[in-house]
């Protein structure tokens, strides 16, 4: 691809020499239309892939990552673009293949796409308080409402964070301490029966 | 004798009078045969002509990315059988790979043969069940008895493989599980010759077939800028006529040595698209008996990835330094080194990409999965309206499509 014209374009847009493809760093408020240059003039045809991203320590905390693919030069182009206030305009007019992507991406990190034509939660019910993929949330999960109402009333059913009897059934990696086997639930055992 | 009351035309023509004008809403799903799966359909009929069509997802919605940042690269093998549970054995594949992509490693010859061996297969075991439920969601039931023969042959080679029919988790990073057992790769060989024979029975049956034609033909075309202004990947993208195959365009495990042919459709519609997935069954057979040929010998797994790849059992049981290591790379995982890798392999079903951002360790920050089932659902609002309800099955199979994937 034709990096010098993207960036002479672009001023604000800033190559990070990516260690597999191409990749930008780009101002979110020119996102569209750097992501329709590189589809009408550089032949970047296919929306590969887009996703949210959840930097924690980095400000802005949230960005979105964009992958575009040219089916004619057969490569890749990468996108980070980092969130304004949480939010980052759509490119779902662009490529309209980008409507789930962000609807996916609001619904797990919270980030919202302005000008979206539809903003609804995708995977999650969209009563869904959390947006999930988000590093402060925890992977157990935590207790919400029951999405039906009605069966709710009658049940007392509610959302329960995910048994982890003890810790997560995976090694959490790093440090060799926090790696250790770890007992199961303690609370029962042979002589004390589970309550 | 006559009981039934008289009824004048003008009479029926006032009543439809009366029925006209109101659409109607139905629910398709989310447990519906047609559907493959947990998936919901909010339609809005207008008589028997769909006008609107809203997809509902996230019925199988586990939390893969989530569970992913908690756990160490080879732990989430074991995850990825479960995106495209059909073919479990690429997904399985088209992970280590992009792993293997970020730390930098290169496979020995016979590690990527082998896995070039296991994408194939997965392949042909997903079309056969794609082509099997498609010909079943358009009314010809043996077909699916056809195809499903063959894939049970398919599931006892991946049984004596892997140790498993379904969730294989075949792969490591680094290499695989184990090396090919004594003399599987001729009972491959004697799959293939069967496989070809069922395809071509399966062509009989289907390819000139009237119902399956009036009900395939013309139906939901996608135009080759519809496909590519919505993502499509894989046999979906490939049926609009669009030429682009990773395998071909961007090879990865070796793919650039083997000889094949990329079936292309002119028109895209749901025949398109099984007449795509019938030749790519043929060309991956193709592939196989290529790779059979030349299967090369020597090492299975990056022997020299001492901080990635676990050492060989008798080494574990004799040796201090491989016990160490066997240790280090179990409680804190595959050492990889910190960067950001976006690797897509051509699973049956479309591009399977694999976003990791890696902060270094053996954990990854950020593990971004692009399923193609998620991507051809989503063209759905673009070309179910306009068409007959009835019509519904035939496009949902004709995309072939995986929720496991899709909701991940």
């Amino acid at each position: 691809m034709d990096v010098l014209a993207l960036t002479q374009k672009f001023p604000q847009t800033q190559n990070l020499a990516g260690q597999d493809m191409t990749t930008f760093a780009v101002n979110s408020s020119e996102l569209a239309d750097i992501v329709k240059y590189l589809r009408d003039e550089q032949g970047f045809d296919l929306l590969a892939d887009l996703c949210g991203m959840d930097w924690k320590d980095r400000t802005p905390q949230f960005g979105v990552v964009i992958h575009l693919l040219s089916t004619k030069n057969r490569e890749y182009v990468r996108l980070h673009a980092p969130c304004v206030d949480d939010t980052v305009p759509t490119i779902s007019d662009i490529h309209p293949g980008a409507n789930w992507h962000e609807r996916e991406a609001y619904d797990m990190f919270g980030i919202k796409f302005i000008g979206h034509p539809d903003p609804r939660r995708i995977l999650m019910w969209e009563a869904y308080p959390y947006h999930p993929l988000r590093k402060d949330f925890p992977l157990a999960g935590i207790e919400v409402p029951f999405p039906a109402a009605d069966v709710a009333a009658v049940t007392g059913q509610t959302v329960e964070p995910a048994p982890m009897m003890g810790g997560p059934f995976v090694s959490s990696g790093g440090l060799m301490s926090g790696a250790e086997p770890q007992a199961l639930d303690q609370s029962w055992n042979e002589e004390k029966p589970k309550s | 004798m006559k009981t039934t009351k008289e009824i004048s035309l003008g009479d029926i023509a006032a009543r439809s009078e009366e029925l006209r004008g109101e659409s109607m809403t139905l629910n398709m799903g989310p447990s519906h045969p047609a559907t493959h799966g947990v998936l919901r359909l909010s339609l809005e009929l207008d008589g028997d002509t769909v006008t609107k069509c809203d997809p509902v997802i996230g019925y199988l919605h586990r939390g893969d990315e989530k569970i992913a940042e908690n756990m160490t690269y080879n732990q989430f093998v074991p995850y990825t059988d479960r995106l495209d549970y059909l073919a479990p054995l690429a997904n399985n594949v088209a992970y280590a790979i992009a792993v293997e992509k970020l730390a930098g490693l290169k496979m020995p010859e016979r590690c990527e043969a082998i896995r070039v061996v296991c994408c194939e297969m997965a392949r042909i075991s997903s079309h056969l069940l794609g082509l099997g439920v498609y010909a079943m969601d358009t009314g010809a039931w043996t077909v699916f008895m056809y195809t499903f023969t063959e894939r049970e042959k398919l599931y006892t080679l991946f049984e004596e493989l892997t140790g498993a029919r379904f969730t294989t988790s075949y792969t490591r990073i680094g290499g695989l599980t184990r090396d090919l057992p004594e003399g599987w790769l001729q009972r491959v060989e004697t799959f293939c010759d069967g496989v070809l024979k069922t395809i071509d029975e399966v062509d009989r049956l289907l390819t000139r077939n009237g119902i399956f034609l009036e009900r395939t033909e013309g139906i939901a075309p996608i135009s080759k800028e519809l496909a590519l202004a919505y993502g499509l990947t894989g046999p979906n993208l490939r049926a609009s006529g669009v030429a682009f195959d990773l395998r071909k365009d961007k090879p990865y495990s070796g793919y650039e040595k083997y000889d094949f042919d990329i079936p292309v459709g002119t028109k895209g519609d749901c025949f398109d698209r099984y007449l795509v997935r019938m030749e790519e069954v043929r060309q991956s057979v193709r592939i196989l008996r290529q790779v059979i040929k030349t299967m090369p010998g020597g090492a299975w797994y990056a022997e020299d990835a001492k901080k990635i790849f676990l050492p060989p059992k008798a080494k574990i049981m004799t040796k201090m330094e491989e016990l160490i290591q066997n240790f280090m790379l179990v409680t804190e995982g595959p050492q990889i080194p910190a960067g950001e890798i976006y690797f897509e392999a051509e699973n049956p079903k479309g591009s399977l990409g694999f976003y990791i951002v890696s902060n270094g360790g053996g954990v990854p920050y950020r593990l971004r999965i692009h399923g193609p089932s998620f991507v051809s659902l989503s063209i759905l609002p673009a070309i179910v309206p306009g068409n007959f309800l009835t019509d519904i099955s035939s496009i949902l199979g004709s995309l072939d499509f995986v929720m496991g994937e899709c909701d991940r």
